[in-house]
């Protein structure tokens, strides 16, 4: 893992500049506006991933053990990259016994990734929830702020893809 | 221009116009709720036709913090007659525009129903809700523009802090708080004199003033509304605070969900340091004083002072033994003073009309009011400023205007995650701290929200439970595992796999998490579950004893057989013909409750 | 202020008792004769080791004025303070908390490499646990054994912190941190990373601390039992200076009781052939080290030079000061000038292939186990030493065995590399290198004899400290860190171009090796590292031999095999190189 966390190249330059910036303007004790930076990092980087939390670590001049300690206190720092759009589908009974499993199968198939992690195209990404309280229409998929209820197997190939095409308020 | 005098400040105020009688003057709520149902699209559309309609000099339009009713949101309060529209929606406006700036009519299909008496209320200031409240903390919270300076001078604003420099010694002030009786709104309710005092008596070269605006209490947004309603009382009470205190540099400690509506805030300070009353030699009085915004990144025990400290730090959010108190080592080791934002907007206030004033209202030992936010089943949704003393009665039936259904309310949970609930036989309790407390409840931050008849105590605990247990820090034993295992106890319960033993078992461990834990986030989150377990063993023990039902059933008498519910039941155990009384399968029930949400006819019986 | 102003008067369980304003509750109960459990609590206070964050919460007691319970550890007592330790609440309380540990506790104890040596277990005896009423989910994470010196099992981490204190506050190498939170926190790397993977410098001061064996050395005495049962192998054993005076504690002697004779024949017993001397190897590393500061303060630098024994010191400044690796000795550490002479001038000497010898050290010390496998310290492939064990680990053996260490004889160390002075039974512990070197470097830049071997300033157990020797008119400018912590401010100064000394010793354990994270468990007591201390200096003042250049041994084997220190054999042999390794 040593390889991959001091691996730099693979975060986007200018955003690296960025925080160099920031950091460099930074006045006082550094070490202390830590949150602010991850706050800011985040903000261009959408998500703190090993090797940038290594690397404000190192422009920080603090050990990275510190740095992952603080990104996994709060609940608002992200160490996955997040698509575009959060897709949740339900796993609550309710769901379950309407076929949630095979519909969020659908769901992981047609964005081409795994659950929780974000798809390749940034797009997406799946992941499944507790019970979100709509069992009436179960199943149940949110995407961010939208719900989906009655989904039926065959109309989630349609929701997808207006997602991908870019119309925002599919319904 | 700086403003370098108290007689300065005055006369800026006189020379500031006041809105003219024959004008209308808008106040529109872009508090977050209103936000949230468009309001701002709503003031933008409004804008567009008053310019259209060449108004700007008969209509002043002010965009205004939360103007509390905000179940009824959004809201435009049309001074002077203060005639108020509720629940407009952004095609109402253009009829808003015609009618009522154009030919001086009042729509009436937007005004607020009494839904008691079915009578139809115009001004504000005759609703229920509004009339029994008390403004202090909020006092200018919805009357007035936050983004505007003008506004808050026009006020009175910075008055309080130009007399104070000029006239009164740090331990004048603290005296003063002192007297006024001012306790923490925050949930401690400690003396905020005395809290000064401390910070003041500490020899140190620096000293902090900290303002608490974590607000992490689910369901409170008092704080909130203050920021963005009125964030120059704020900014004015940090300078006294610290002047008091003997502190330089203040900071603000925001959580980051609110960092996008903290905008009001950040250009308040802006316009403070351009007038002088931030920056150097404040008021010519030689005392220094500037402001820091420090966020938050999503953790509730951050809002524990000594957590939040160590935040502001960089750091984990982990609290840290008391004592030492902040006021003797606090952020960077040194001394300082942390107070909530509900607090510090009574300051100004207290210093201005007096601590006699302040202490004439509230109870023996609780001065002032206190800020509730009101949620749950009740028909009033939003913020409710009363006097301390008010009772829970009051609030929830006059103010909060009871049950919207007029179902019977069970309880009343008060104090968030930390509090505990109130029964009906304690809603003729004068609320206070020192009553709350005797009740095992707290005040807390104000959450109140109100319980009907169908809530679930057990599930309700539960609920709390699971936001301690994940909000834990994990730095001590008794709330990291304690917690935890009594959320799996209540788990094991509610899902019929208790046993009778669970009961004294959580009520051990409640006990000896209360006395044990590090901090306050431990200290009082068994308090959900123990109050609950006192009002309402009885529900504890149906889960224990595995007496509960829990499937779902119909009343054959109320069920006309429309078969809603059998068309949403995801298990397809409703069975019956149209028009016939139709039954549940309790073997396949699996209590979702989807058919009790569709019945028409309240013919489906909850378990 | 006058003493009586700084006295305030309390009650422990209605004793009355007049303590210093600051004291502890738990110190002011001690004084009253009134023991109370403590857990998390660590109080090395004189090394500046002091973990004081009452999180375990198993030392609450009760405050009679106020009815609450408050942490004995980190609350002081207020004047008027009535503590009562007995009370229903208190005790309840404290098991509550006991019980909550353990329900998250796997319940192996019976093969844990701490049975019997740990603080969880014995309380949970001293309380009188016979039943867990709380049982729920346990934490679940991936036993980590990708270093070699150190075990992390987090499963049996109470998170007391101790670890956390030593890695970040003492050591200030930042490898662990508490991650997430609530019930899901765990102590860890960053990224959870591999511990190999991390900068640890393996100090193992977090081990030497761990109450429970959540952090363990890695056990190599299975691979030795392989190697001794193997007749093939000429196995050889060494033993450093700070083992002799601790190994005993776990046979029931005193700390700091001297056992060198024992140990050789433990050794012998267990099947070794042939029973080296590290402290051989300390006198060469000081001829070797001598010379080497006398060229360099002769060819004017680098200065300071820094001494190279103590590996977890090597590793913290490969990754932490990159930029200052010529300040080092290049000196190999005495463990692996024995293992590289053994591999050559011995197995020549003796007709054995080198490839048939392995070769085990006694170490007080965890780092040393990741000092063997560095590629380095090789010559010809072979690894100078082949297997590290630990004073515990040996202890365990000889335990194993069935040794009775009580009974046994005393034994003397084979030659070649068996003979001593002592200055090298000082490298044990702080400023003993520094000292020995000073002994030799007087004779060697003044020609004269040193009459006065003890220079005394540079014993102590300051965290840094500075002296100056006299050496032909030159004066010798001195300096001296145990802990990590304070090397780094050293190492600060050296970097920003403050320094002003010609030569610094730097340990990284608290009192140098007798500290080290492989002794037997101090349990928190810093009284036992104070007696190992002096047994160190009672074993230099009974040689007759004090200064390493006199050793005839090491004298023979420059005349027979390596020429003269500096020689071109001794800088393949002895000497190493540094290479700068990226923080993380
Ligand atoms: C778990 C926990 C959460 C808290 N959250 C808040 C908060 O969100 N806002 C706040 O003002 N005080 C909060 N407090 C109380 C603070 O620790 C502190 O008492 C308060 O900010 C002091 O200000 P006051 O004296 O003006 O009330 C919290 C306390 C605990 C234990
Ligand atoms: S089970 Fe899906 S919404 Fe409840
Ligand atoms: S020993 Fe005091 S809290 Fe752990």
């Amino acid at each position: 893992m040593r390889k991959e966390i001091l691996d730099t190249s693979t975060l986007d330059s200018d955003g690296l500049k960025k925080i160099d910036a920031y950091i460099d303007n930074l006045s006082g004790n550094k070490e202390e506006q830590l949150i602010h930076v991850l706050h800011h990092a985040q903000q261009i980087f959408g998500y703190l991933p090993k090797n940038l939390q290594w690397y404000i670590a190192k422009q920080l001049d603090m050990p990275s053990a510190k740095v992952n300690g603080v990104v996994t206190f709060y609940s608002l720092f992200s160490e996955e990259p997040r698509g575009k759009y959060t897709v949740s589908v339900c796993m609550g009974t309710a769901c379950f016994v309407k076929g949630a499993e095979k519909v969020l199968d659908r769901i992981l198939e047609l964005t081409d990734s795994q659950k929780g992690k974000m798809s390749d195209d940034g797009l997406f990404t799946v992941q499944d929830v507790r019970c979100i309280g709509a069992c009436g229409l179960a199943p149940v998929v949110t995407i961010n702020e939208k719900v989906y209820g009655n989904v039926k197997i065959n109309e989630v190939d349609d929701i997808i893809r207006r997602y991908k095409r870019g119309e925002k308020h599919a319904s | 221009m700086r403003v370098e005098s108290l007689d300065a400040l005055k006369k800026w105020k006189d020379n500031i116009p006041s809105p003219d009688t024959k004008t209308i003057r808008i106040l529109a709520c872009a508090g977050t709720s209103c936000l949230s149902s468009d309001s701002d699209l709503i003031i933008e559309r409004l804008k567009e036709q008053i310019e259209k309609h060449s108004l700007d000099t008969k209509v002043e339009l002010v965009r205004t913090g939360c103007v509390r009713l905000c179940g009824q949101g959004p809201l435009l309060l049309m001074e002077p007659e203060e005639i108020t529209y509720v629940k407009v929606h952004l095609d109402d406006v253009d009829e808003i525009v015609e009618k009522h700036l154009l030919n001086g009519e009042t729509v009436e299909r937007l005004l607020y129903t009494d839904p008691k008496r079915n009578e139809i209320i115009k001004a504000a200031k005759n609703m229920d809700f509004y009339k029994k409240q008390k403004r202090i903390a909020l006092l200018n919270c919805g009357s007035i523009d936050p983004w505007n300076i003008e506004h808050y001078v026009q006020n009175d604003g910075y008055e309080a802090l130009a007399t104070v420099l000029a006239e009164n010694s740090p331990q004048d002030v603290v005296d003063i708080i002192k007297e006024s009786g001012l306790r923490g709104r925050g949930g401690g309710g400690f003396s905020t004199g005395m809290k000064w005092g401390f910070t003041l008596q500490e020899k140190s070269d620096e000293k902090y003033m900290i303002c608490n605006a974590d607000e992490g209490d689910p369901g409170a947004f008092m704080d909130r509304s203050i920021i963005e309603g009125d964030p120059h009382a704020l900014i004015e009470a940090m300078v006294i605070g610290g002047y008091a205190t003997g502190a330089k540099e203040g900071l603000i400690y925001i959580r980051a969900e609110y960092a996008t509506s903290i905008e009001p805030l950040r250009k308040a300070i802006e316009d403070a340091r351009e007038y002088g009353f931030l920056g150097e030699n404040i008021f010519n009085s030689g005392f220094d004083f500037d402001l820091e915004i420090k966020l938050g990144a999503g953790a509730f025990v951050c809002g524990e002072e000594t957590a939040l400290i160590h935040s502001m730090e960089g750091q984990r959010g982990e609290p840290s033994t008391k004592p030492p108190f902040p006021s003797q080592k606090g952020y960077r080791g040194k001394p300082s003073t942390v107070n909530n934002v509900e607090t510090l907007a009574n300051i100004p206030v207290i210093l201005r009309k007096g601590a006699k004033w302040f202490s004439s209202i509230g109870t023996e030992e609780s001065k002032g009011t206190k800020v509730f936010a009101l949620a749950g089943n009740v028909r009033n949704i939003g913020l409710v400023e009363v006097p301390m003393g008010t009772t829970f009665r009051e609030i929830v039936f006059e103010i909060g205007g009871g049950h919207p259904d007029g179902k019977d309310i069970k309880a009343i949970q008060i104090g968030g995650p930390s509090g505990g609930v109130i029964t009906e036989e304690y809603f003729d309790t004068p609320i206070d701290y020192d009553s709350l407390d005797s009740i095992g409840a707290m005040m807390g931050s104000g959450g109140m929200i109100v319980m009907d008849e169908d809530s679930d105590m057990v599930e309700i605990a539960k609920f709390y439970l699971d936001f301690t247990q994940d909000e834990s820090c994990g730095k001590c034993t008794p709330c990291r595992i304690g917690t935890k295992r009594m959320y799996e106890i209540l788990e094991r319960l509610t899902n019929m796999e208790g046993d009778p033993d669970d009961l004294e078992r959580l009520r051990t461990l409640g006990e000896n998490i209360q006395s044990s834990s590090l901090c306050g986030l431990g200290q009082s989150a068994p308090n959900p579950v123990l109050s609950t377990m006192e009002y309402f063993a009885e529900e504890y023990e149906a889960y224990a004893y595995r007496t509960k039902k829990t499937k779902y059933s119909v009343d054959p008498e109320k069920c006309i057989g429309c078969t809603k519910c059998k068309r949403v039941c995801p298990t397809d155990c409703i069975s019956g013909d149209v028009r016939q009384a139709h039954t549940i399968d309790e073997s396949e029930c699996i209590a979702c409750g989807a058919c009790y949400d569709v019945c028409p006819k309240d013919a489906i019986i909850k378990p | 202020m006058k003493l009586i102003d700084k006295m305030i008067n309390c009650t422990v369980n209605g004793m009355e008792i007049t303590v210093e304003k600051g004291t502890s509750v738990l110190d002011a109960a001690a004084k009253a004769g009134v023991h109370i459990p403590t857990l998390c609590h660590l109080n090395l206070h004189d090394l500046n080791a002091v973990n004081q964050s009452a999180n375990c919460r198993v030392c609450v007691v009760e405050d009679d004025n106020s009815g609450r319970l408050v942490p004995s550890c980190s609350q002081e007592v207020y004047d008027g303070m009535k503590i009562e330790t007995d009370s229903m609440k208190a005790v309840m309380g404290r098991r509550t908390s006991l019980e909550l540990l353990l329900s998250n506790h796997p319940q192996d104890c019976l093969t844990c490499v701490k049975n019997l040596d740990c603080e969880l277990q014995s309380l949970a005896h001293e309380m009188n646990i016979k039943e867990i009423h709380y049982q729920g989910e346990k934490m679940q994470h991936p036993i980590d054994t990708t270093s070699q010196a150190i075990h992390k099992d987090p499963n049996k981490c109470i998170m007391c912190r101790r670890c956390i204190t030593m890695c970040n506050d003492v050591q200030t190498v930042g490898v662990l941190s508490p991650l997430k939170r609530g019930f899901d926190v765990v102590v860890a790397t960053a990224f959870h990373m591999d511990m190999g993977d991390t900068s640890c410098t393996y100090c193992g001061q977090c081990v030497s601390v761990c109450p429970t064996g959540a952090l363990a050395e890695m056990d190599a005495s299975s691979k030795v039992w392989k190697r001794l049962n193997n007749p093939k192998k000429h196995v050889i054993v060494q033993v450093a200076p700070a083992v002799r005076v601790a190994l005993g504690e776990e046979f029931g002697y005193d700390p700091g009781e001297i056992s060198t004779g024992k140990v050789v024949s433990a050794l012998r017993r267990l099947g070794f052939d042939t029973v080296f001397d590290t402290n051989f190897g300390a006198d060469l590393t000081i001829v070797e080290e001598a010379k080497e500061l006398v060229d360099r303060i002769e060819k004017d630098g680098p200065l300071p030079m820094l001494t190279s024994c103590c590996p977890a010191w090597v590793q913290f400044i490969e990754q932490q000061f990159p930029e200052l690796l010529d300040v080092p000795s290049t000196c190999k550490s005495p463990q692996s000038m024995v293992g590289s002479l053994a591999k050559t001038y011995y197995a020549e000497q003796n007709n054995i292939d080198p490839e048939d010898i392995t070769m085990v050290s006694i170490m007080p010390c965890i780092a040393k186990k990741a000092e063997a496998a560095r590629e380095e310290l090789s010559v010809e492939g072979h690894y100078n030493v082949d297997y590290v064990l630990t004073t515990r680990e040996l202890a365990r053996m000889i335990k194993e065995a069935a040794i009775d260490f009580n009974t046994l004889r005393d034994g003397t160390f084979d030659q070649l590399l068996g003979e001593s002075t002592g200055a090298a039974a000082i490298f044990g512990t702080t400023g003993g290198v520094i000292e020995a070197a000073s002994r030799t470097a007087y004779e060697m830049v003044t020609g004269k004899e040193l009459k006065q071997v003890d220079f005394k300033d540079l014993r102590g157990i300051d965290g840094i400290r500075e002296a100056t020797i006299e050496m032909n008119g030159t004066k010798l400018r001195i300096g001296i860190a145990h802990e990590l912590g304070n090397a780094r401010k050293l190492l600060e100064e050296i970097r920003d171009g403050k320094s002003h000394f010609d030569a610094i010793e730097i340990m990284a354990c608290p009192g140098g090796c007798i500290g080290g994270g492989g002794q037997p468990y101090h349990h928190g007591d810093s009284n036992i590292l104070k007696k190992r201390a002096e047994s160190i200096y009672k074993i230099d003042l009974g040689t007759e031999l004090r200064k390493s250049h006199e050793n005839p041994m090491v004298k023979k084997v420059y005349k027979d095999f390596l020429g003269s220190p500096g020689s071109k054999r001794a800088k393949d042999l002895l000497h190493t190189t540094y290479s700068a390794k990226e923080r993380i």
